[in-house]
């Protein structure tokens, strides 16, 4: 186990050093500079302009760049953003906390409704709930999140005004960020009239974003289910005459419930992109409108960094399950 | 089950009573702003959203302009007093002016020269420990060519600052209402400093403005508490809170949940719907900004004025304008716009008549006109909200003279790079006015000095010799008298097919009196009533 533990963790390096060499060469492909983006119209004098560019080493050679940066990283150091000279690290852990927040609420939301949903489609399979259910789940899936969450607003907060338009938090309350995620902060703040209005703000945002994974998993655990529903041990469960409701809970579901584990797992990273788009919409405080800003600006630092980091994060995810999955299987763990 | 049950119920009665709508506080005002600011330091700055959050809300500048004015008027500067030659200015500070007491700092002493001077140093003195601080790009101060134009500022009293210029400048005063120029506290830096921590400076600020800063979360709000000791007198409203929501869209849902006050840069597509909402004010002024297609006069047949009238005429600019703005622009006739001083009502814009342009361009030695480039800028800006769509029109436009236009566009970045290399042959853009000064247009777009960046690469000496005059002269009569003449000459020699100044709309909750639009696009609450 150690041996196959130390082979996943070796293979994180060269992963890494790949994930560094793609975003310095990808952010550097992109037209234009900082300096530009800032100056916009308005033109000074060319001199500065190259001064202040020497200044941020963008006139040095780009694999001297690349040198100067992966030393920096090596030594945990992610530099500081162009625009606002902050710490990247300290300017993503103010806004990662969000992100997860909402993409761990948009999971929960889609395996609480997912599961439940594939089962019943399972069980009644070719009928009209089947298809009722299936077509939706389709239909949340091909849904632009964009538009999706527009819908939801128009719905829910301006026609029946029962939601937030969007952002975090109600403008009366302020919960000082002791570990960032709104909703402990708020508990262990103490203040829970700030919990209900955060939960409040929660709620369409994780629909928008939450449906996709709902769908997957919806459509996994049907076909999932079909399969394990039609395998011998259940046959015999039910010659047995064992409690209808037992075979499909014990007998069917856990067995299904491999491959959907999986996807869930697959799912980090597609949520950590559609929270970019979500989080543009509901005025998020997450780290897409962070991205998406820095792009705008030709931020450099924060780009490389935000993207390093979040490789970084869903690497550190995989590797787990990676992990786990040995744990569990043994013909995982002896490569096999 | 059942306590389980009655926990259940409790929890889901507060959830829906909190899903009511969020009604505003007595005195607190929601501004939905656009961005995150990128400093609390306006000196560093070059954005509008940086400006609201900063200089605006908590900063005062020697000069200032408020409201929906374009005049400096007295700032921390009570008065202010200019040699003969021109070159001395003499400021005499405002007394008893109070800095912010915040959560890190409690000034003991009020605002004074030393103020000033460290205000000003940090930006023109490169040894200045401050210079460097946060990345130390002073972008506006550079761009009014600060470093060369100011030559020293010494404190002569407690309450009195002389600023010596290198050359004569009529645009100083108005120069000094930049946002750049925004007066720091000395006596905070100085602490800071021994500190260890300067840049603290730029993100948790200390100002003499109406407001103080309470907090800041990234993306998602701006909070500030009103300055009870403010020099003008305390805001009318205890509470300001920027929401920071990026999308326009959302910014108009917010503003018809009641969730917000007060929002800016609507999309033009949602005008009409806002202006039908009862509980919604439509508030709309003239933009002061130009949107203009330039032609490179360096480069063939761009260089013969009678080309460049030609296209004057052959473009639809009613057509275009009414198109391209949807009811959010007003055709331009000179390069700067009507409500700035010195504007020409007497000059008449070019009539749209192919016929004529068509002879023209037969009289220039183009019957069967000619091919030529026409660039677009791939982003909205405030005097320009669809730059491809406009140059669509354009392109047919031209095509019944026999000018066979070719688009070109590229990454913003990019496109204004190669704009200033000269490499296009036409080319889509504008300006947004920083101050109130017509050299602010004139000498930055369309001087001999700017020939070399700008998007005509215009340099006609004729022209040149009043603008540079009239930045020399100080009396304003004078002044007023070398811009109109100056405004003559551009429409005749055309170097550019002005387009558009467009309208500024803003939205305010029908409660919300007192709100004036900026004509510099900059959002003041100060003055602001909740009713």
């Amino acid at each position: 186990m150690l041996r196959f533990f130390l082979n996943r963790f070796l293979l994180l390096i060269p992963t890494f050093i790949g994930v560094t060499l793609l975003t310095f060469s990808m952010v550097r492909l992109i037209k234009g500079d900082p300096i530009t983006a800032m100056l916009g119209e308005r033109a000074v004098d060319p001199r500065w302009v190259e001064e202040a560019k020497a200044r941020l080493g963008l006139d040095q050679p780009l694999i001297v760049q690349y040198g100067i940066y992966i030393n920096q990283v090596v030594q945990g150091d992610l530099g500081n953003s162009i625009v606002t000279s902050k710490p990247v690290l300290s300017e993503f852990w103010d806004l990662f906390p969000a992100t997860i927040e909402l993409a761990l609420s948009a999971m929960l939301f889609g395996i609480v409704f997912g599961i439940p949903l594939g089962i019943i489609a399972a069980l009644r399979r070719g009928k009209v709930s089947d298809y009722l259910t299936m077509g939706t789940a389709l239909t949340g899936q091909s849904l632009p999140i964009f538009w999706w969450g527009l819908l939801l607003i128009l719905l829910f907060s301006i026609t029946l005004g029962w939601t937030p338009v969007s952002g975090r938090l109600s403008f009366e309350f302020y919960v000082e960020p002791i570990t960032g995620f709104l909703l402990l902060d708020c508990i262990l703040s103490n203040d829970w009239p700030a919990f209900y209005s955060a939960i409040h703000h929660l709620i369409l945002p994780t629909l928008a974003l939450g449906t996709i994974p709902l769908a997957i998993i919806a459509r996994m655990t049907r076909s999932s289910m079909i399969e394990v529903m039609g395998e011998d041990y259940i046959r015999t469960a039910k010659a047995k005459g064992l409690n209808p409701k037992r075979i499909v809970l014990i007998h069917g579901l856990r067995n299904a419930l491999i491959p959907v584990i999986t996807v869930i797992g697959l799912q980090t990273g597609s949520l950590l992109a559609g929270a970019v788009l979500t989080e543009t919409i509901f005025s998020w405080p997450g780290i897409g409108k962070w991205l998406i800003d820095s792009l705008d600006r030709r931020d450099y630092p924060v780009l490389q960094g935000a993207v390093l980091l979040v490789a970084s994060f869903i690497m550190i995810v995989n590797f787990i399950i990676d992990i786990l999955y040995g744990l569990i299987n043994p013909r995982i763990r002896h490569g096999r | 089950m059942k306590r389980y049950l009655w926990q259940a119920l409790a929890v889901a009665g507060l959830t829906l009573s909190a899903i009511a709508p969020v009604q505003a506080q007595n005195k607190t005002l929601v501004y939905c702003s656009e961005g995150s600011p990128e400093t609390f330091n306006p000196q560093l700055a070059t954005s509008g959203t940086t400006f609201d959050a900063s200089s605006i809300a908590i900063y005062n500048r020697l000069v200032e302009v408020r409201g929906s004015k374009t005049e400096a008027e007295p700032g921390l500067a009570q008065s202010w007093t200019v040699s003969d030659d021109g070159l001395t200015y003499t400021f005499y500070l405002r007394r008893g002016v109070q800095w912010h007491t915040t959560r890190n700092f409690t000034p003991t002493r009020p605002f004074n020269a030393d103020d000033v001077l460290f205000s000003f140093k940090r930006m023109m003195d490169e040894k200045h420990p401050y210079h460097k601080v946060s990345g130390g790009n002073y972008i506006y101060f550079n761009e009014v060519d600060g470093p060369n134009l100011i030559k020293s500022v010494e404190k002569v009293d407690d309450y009195t600052v002389k600023i010596t210029l290198t050359k004569p400048d009529a645009t100083f005063i108005s120069i000094l209402t930049l946002h750049s120029f925004s007066i720091l506290s000395a006596e905070y830096a100085d602490k800071l400093l021994k500190a260890g921590t300067p840049e603290r400076l730029d993100t948790d600020p200390v100002g003499t403005g109406p407001f103080v800063l309470v907090n800041y979360q990234k993306d998602s709000a701006i909070r500030y508490t009103k300055n009870d000791k403010y020099w003008r007198g305390a805001a009318k409203i205890d509470t300001l809170v920027f929401a920071i929501t990026k999308d326009a869209s959302i910014r108009y849902q917010k503003m018809r949940a009641g969730e917000c006050h007060v929002m800016a840069y609507p999309n033009p597509a949602e005008i009409e719907s806002m202006k039908a909402d009862k509980n919604l004010r439509v508030l709309q002024q003239e933009g002061f900004n130009i949107g203009y297609l330039a032609f490179n006069t360096e480069k063939k047949p761009f260089n013969d004025k009678r080309v460049r009238q030609a296209i004057n005429m052959a473009l639809n600019k009613a057509n275009i304008v009414k198109a391209v703005y949807l009811g959010s622009g007003t055709p331009a006739t000179n390069p700067i716009p009507p409500t700035l001083w010195s504007y020409n009502k007497s000059v008449k814009d070019y009539q749209y008549n192919v016929n004529k342009a068509k002879e023209l361009l037969a009289a220039a030695g183009y019957p069967n006109g000619f091919e030529a480039t026409l660039w677009w800028m791939p982003v909205q800006r405030p005097y320009n909200p669809n730059a491809k769509a406009m140059a669509e029109l354009m392109q047919a436009d031209l095509a019944k003279v026999g000018i066979k236009v070719r688009l070109v566009s590229y990454e913003w970045g990019e496109y204004l790079d190669r704009l200033r290399k000269g490499e296009h042959d036409m080319g889509l853009l504008g300006w947004t006015g920083d101050y109130g000064d017509p050299d602010n247009f004139f000498g930055n777009l369309l001087s001999c000095a700017a020939a070399g960046s700008s998007t005509a690469r215009w340099c006609h000496k004729p022209f040149d010799d009043l603008i540079v005059k009239a930045r020399q002269v100080s009396n304003q009569a004078e002044r007023t008298k070398l811009y109109e003449q100056a405004q003559v000459i551009f429409k005749e020699e055309a170097p550019w097919f002005t387009i558009a100044h467009s309208i500024a709309t803003e939205i305010t909750r029908s409660n919300v009196t007192g709100y004036q639009i900026s004509p510099f696009g900059s959002h003041d609450f100060y003055g602001v009533e909740l009713k």
